[in-house]
């Protein structure tokens, strides 16, 4: 059987359950984070191979979009968890359940 | 010699190398939500990196030459680094085994049903497109759609990484003012 879009899409929607499931399940904060990185590249993966089969190039140019603020929202995430941790000692989600620092 | 010849024009070789590339993706995205061996937060880092390389080789298989180079540069090199790096900083322990409450682990089984089930429901009325497209997402291609249709959004992009580069300055100023 020759591997199509419908390949593609399968391995794209059990890329973001998993990291759905990460999301859900973990409880360090650094591997939340990680998880939100495999449901964006879940995302990627669909896109591109939604532009390959359509024979359109746009797609991909939003994927590189998509790449960029992914690189700056890392960026801000974590510069957030260290703040955060310089403060609670902890980067445990149960132990950061109250807003006031 | 001939018979290879053959294999490659038909695109079986390519089909090996998605099931291969497919398989390795899950995996490590597997590994990397629940490692049975460890909960070390540099070992999820680990398998995250080879997820995002073995995307890339999908990447390859989808003609996507430019978007896997840029995958494995951004990714797998500054992404990484930096995640590997706050980890190190913070001098994390191993995360401690707390009992998973059953309330959460409903909820959360109930909220990835649901959305898998909608994806089914969209993938089952899309169609396969199997006949060999001719696509070829090089660099040449994809800079002059980038410069030509998407200068704007191009523009803002760059805006927005120094927004976030102020942003990750001020953030990590030991004392907020």
């Amino acid at each position: 059987m020759q591997v199509g879009l419908h390949h593609y899409l399968t391995v794209s929607i059990l890329l973001f359950s998993l990291g759905l499931l990460g999301v859900i399940m973990r409880r360090n904060l650094l591997v939340i984070y990680m998880s939100l990185e495999l449901m964006l590249n879940a995302a990627n993966l669909a896109l591109v191979s939604f532009s390959r089969f359509n024979d359109k190039l746009d797609g991909q140019v939003l994927v590189f979009f998509i790449i960029t603020v992914a690189a700056a929202e890392v960026a801000v995430g974590l510069a957030l968890i260290v703040a955060l941790y310089r403060k609670r000692q902890s980067a445990h989600v149960e132990d950061l359940t109250s807003m006031k620092l | 010699m001939e018979a290879i010849n053959n294999l490659i024009s038909q695109g079986a070789v390519q089909d090996v190398l998605f099931w291969v590339f497919a398989a390795l993706t899950l995996i490590c995205a597997i590994l990397v939500i629940a490692n049975p061996f460890s909960r070390s937060p540099v070992t999820s880092a680990m398998f995250l990196v080879l997820t995002i390389i073995s995307m890339a080789g999908l990447f390859v298989l989808l003609h996507a030459f430019f978007l896997a180079a840029v995958q494995i540069l951004v990714y797998a090199g500054a992404v990484m680094v930096l995640f590997l790096f706050v980890i190190m900083l913070l001098d994390l322990k191993e995360e401690q085994r707390r009992k998973i409450k059953l309330f959460g682990l409903v909820t959360g089984l109930i909220a990835v049903g649901g959305i898998v089930s909608v994806f089914l429901k969209a993938l089952a009325s899309a169609g396969n497109g199997t006949d060999a497209p001719k696509l070829e997402g090089e660099t040449y291609a994809l800079g002059k759609l980038l410069f030509t249709q998407y200068t704007l959004p191009f523009e803002i992009v760059s805006v927005l990484l120094l927004v976030a580069m102020v942003g990750v300055i001020l953030l990590s100023k030991r004392k907020l003012e």
